[in-house]
């Protein structure tokens, strides 16, 4: 992969989400990949949960995740204590650019050259690759499409699928052109040579760097979900296994585990269980035939620690990434992962990412939504997604001298033209008198209504004014 | 996200209705249809006369301080304690849902809590509180229906609607595809993200053209104005009305005002 590709991916603006959202909107392309893709994976979720008391389960997964978010400073020093206990090198990273160091540290203590990546949106958070191939590392991702995001030298569009917004011609298109791969409309085939060019890579890494999706604080195990097989090739071929985590995805108990995951894998992909299930509780034992000599943990914080601190926010970190939310987002189908120039689209993007970047940066993201409510109902743990967002809206203009604003960046959406209208509204609304006054008159005026109401008659035409109010029709009526 | 568990009060004597100001400046043809059915029913319809907006337009923008001036001119309007019907989902649920935590840890905390705890959506107290019967009056006719989404999320009415019609004989309800996705409206959204509105809106005209209905009716009026609006712009062949017109009308020998 090339440094321009690195850097172009580093530099997306997150503030002109607008112009991208037009741009994926009038991508013919664009809107059948996505269109067609979380149709299926609505219709997939919905089968594999039939049969099940769903309401029960997300209770369930939602308390399992609150209950861990309740002691999470006490699970993280229990979690570090087994970890340490099992043999696994625990490191503490403040934010990005920390975690990012500890990685190449150990790299180079072990003279490491090339690293082999299992799927990891930490790692994307981190913008590791970049970062690695900034100092003299190769890293390469496994999971296949990470792998194929890599090659077009792009950024994932979807947590859980991150090629969802190609479809197979384009995949076959790009294989050949970077790899060499016969042009084919048969995806086995595609995903055998794929197979084929990453397994060489395996035998030859000298690093494995994966995530975490959940980490046993009693035990100290790290679990990870995935279908491929190359989270086990990554986290047992290579003799260093590096991985990286987000300090929100520890729970205190291996049976906590159970419940997370059926709801997880539905919620994903629609599968009642993964291919591969993998626990990791530690470095090989000397009579071991297999699996890396050094583990390491990283514990990346990187902003959560602050969503940590409002018991509003904190149901932010409940997040156990399946991506339901953007699979039934209206909004994410349209537009795609890409418009939203962040790590993690989509609703949940828009409720987690302004922590991490900012809600300067990324004040654009809380008004992206109709605030329909599909994503806070899909929500395997009962993240009242829609609620946050309005929280979010609230916190970028400052609108609530109740309740301040805390977010880093808070207040940089508000105008005062804005603010403005929303007073004078506010004015005439408050004070049912003048109200019945403006609304009798517009009434009155009504052959007089503006045809052109700006960003509404571009699409639609205006709703009309009616020539008596419904006050005034029951006024009328009891007199 | 609805209430697991809904308690529906007796038939009472006497609501509130609250009209909202969409209806108010817009649709009051809606309204009034809305206190007919009630009326038809034996009951009693107040109409505070300084009801106004419920403060969902701020408050979804973000403007709590604004919005919570507005609910709270709002809150005196019920002093007794009958029920208040609201003939939208959204502003119902403004009501029932976000009241509570609009004026938390303010002085107006109980009261609001009490107002919200009152508070329904029309057709879901013509169904489920005054079990209404509906004799259809009409031609036949087949139509289609798009449930908001607050109606069918934050109200947990998604089955009403469909359950009224199906009382009308000479009524077909066809179901358009993805009939619980958004129509696109979302407030101050279609004019803050226009393209994604539009995007949304056209798919869901274009569903429920696919239907082979030529109208459609909802329960709320974003929804309506939204999707006729569109309809109407490109000309689609395609009508919408507030559902409590249409059952108004279908069931009405006539002699009503509306």
């Amino acid at each position: 992969m090339s440094d321009h590709a690195h850097a172009s991916a580093h530099h997306i603006d997150v503030k002109e989400f607008h112009p991208r959202a037009q741009a994926a909107i009038h991508n013919p392309k664009i809107r059948q990949n996505f269109r067609k893709a979380m149709d299926g994976l609505m219709t997939k979720r919905k089968s594999a949960f039939e049969g099940w008391d769903l309401e029960t389960l997300r209770d369930l997964g939602s308390n399992i995740r609150m209950r861990a978010l309740a002691n999470l400073p006490d699970l993280l020093e229990q979690l570090e204590a087994k970890l340490t206990e099992n043999g696994i090198k625990v490191h503490w990273a403040v934010d990005a650019d920390e975690a990012c160091k500890i990685v190449r540290d150990i790299c180079v203590a072990r003279d490491a050259k090339s690293v082999i990546k299992g799927k990891s949106m930490v790692s994307e958070e981190m913008e590791l690759n970049h970062y690695l191939q900034e100092h003299g590392i190769d890293a390469l991702e496994s999971d296949l499409g990470e792998y194929i995001v890599q090659l077009a030298e792009e950024t994932p569009s979807h947590i859980i699928m991150p090629a969802i917004h190609k479809n197979t011609d384009e995949i076959s298109q790009l294989l050949h052109d970077k790899t060499g791969t016969d042009l084919s409309h048969d995806v086995e085939y595609l995903t055998a040579s794929a197979r084929l060019q990453l397994r060489e890579k395996f035998r030859n890494a000298d690093v494995g760097v994966s995530g975490v999706n959940f980490a046993v604080a009693e035990t100290g195990t790290l679990c990870l979900v995935e279908n491929e097989g190359n989270g086990r090739m990554t986290t047992t071929v290579p003799p260093c296994h590096i991985a990286v985590t987000g300090i929100e995805k520890v729970v205190p108990n291996l049976e906590d585990v159970t419940g997370l995951l059926a709801l997880l894998t539905r919620s994903a992909t629609g599968q009642h269980i993964t291919t591969y299930f993998n626990m990791i509780s530690g470095p090989r034992k000397p009579d071991e035939l297999d699996g890396p000599e050094e583990v390491h943990v990283v514990l990346v914080d990187n902003g959560r620690s602050s969503i940590f601190q409002d018991d509003e926010l904190l149901d932010t970190l409940k997040c156990i990434r399946c991506g339901a939310c953007m699979n039934h987002c209206p909004v994410y189908t349209r537009v795609g992962g890409h418009t939203y120039g962040t790590t993690y689209p989509g609703p949940i993007g828009k409720i987690l990412m302004p922590h991490l970047i900012g809600l300067d940066e990324g004040r654009h993201l809380p008004s992206a939504s109709s605030l329909c409510g599909a994503c806070g109902e899909v929500c395997p743990v009962k993240i009242p997604i829609p609620d946050l967002l309005v929280r979010l809206r609230q916190e970028s203009v400052d609108g609530d001298k109740l309740h301040p604003a805390k977010v880093r960046g808070h207040g940089a959406k508000r105008n005062s033209l804005e603010a403005m209208v929303w007073k004078g509204w506010s004015f005439m609304h408050a004070k049912p008198g003048l109200y019945r006054m403006g609304t009798g008159m517009a009434a009155k005026f009504h052959k007089l209504q503006p045809g052109n109401l700006g960003a509404w008659t571009k699409y639609r035409t205006a709703p009309k004014l009616a020539p008596k109010t419904l006050h005034q029709r029951m006024k009328e009526r009891n007199t | 996200m609805a209430d697991p568990i809904k308690v529906y009060p007796p038939k009472p004597s006497k609501v509130y209705f609250y009209g909202t100001c969409l209806i108010d400046l817009f649709y009051p043809d809606a309204g009034m249809a809305g206190i007919q059915l009630l009326e038809r029913e034996g009951i009693e319809v107040i109409f505070p006369e300084d009801q106004t907006c419920c403060g969902q337009p701020a408050y979804t923008s973000g403007y709590h301080d604004q919005a919570r001036a507005v609910a709270r001119s709002q809150l005196n309007l019920f002093p007794e304690d009958w029920p208040i019907v609201v003939p939208s989902g959204s502003c119902g649920g403004m009501m029932r849902k976000h009241y509570p935590d609009l004026f938390k840890d303010t002085p107006d905390d109980v009261r609001a809590a009490e107002v919200a705890g009152r508070v329904w959506e029309l057709t879901d107290f013509l169904l489920n509180v005054c079990h209404i019967k509906l004799k259809d009056l009409g031609k036949p006719a087949t139509v289609a229906m798009h449930t908001s989404c607050s109606a069918r999320r934050e109200m947990g009415v998604a089955t009403v609607g469909p359950a009224l019609l199906g009382q009308l004989d000479n009524v077909e309800l066809v179901e358009q595809v993805r009939a619980e996705e958004c129509c696109g409206f979302g407030g101050t959204f279609a004019v803050r993200h226009p393209e994604i509105s539009s995007a949304m809106v056209s798919e869901k005209v274009d569903t429920l053209v696919n239907t082979g209905a030529r109208e459609f009716v909802t329960t709320d009026c974003g929804c309506l104005m939204n999707i006729d609006g569109y309809a109407e712009k490109n000309q689609q062949p395609m009508k919408g009305q507030h559902i409590l017109s249409f059952l108004w009308q279908r069931t009405n020998d006539g002699n009503g005002e509306a």
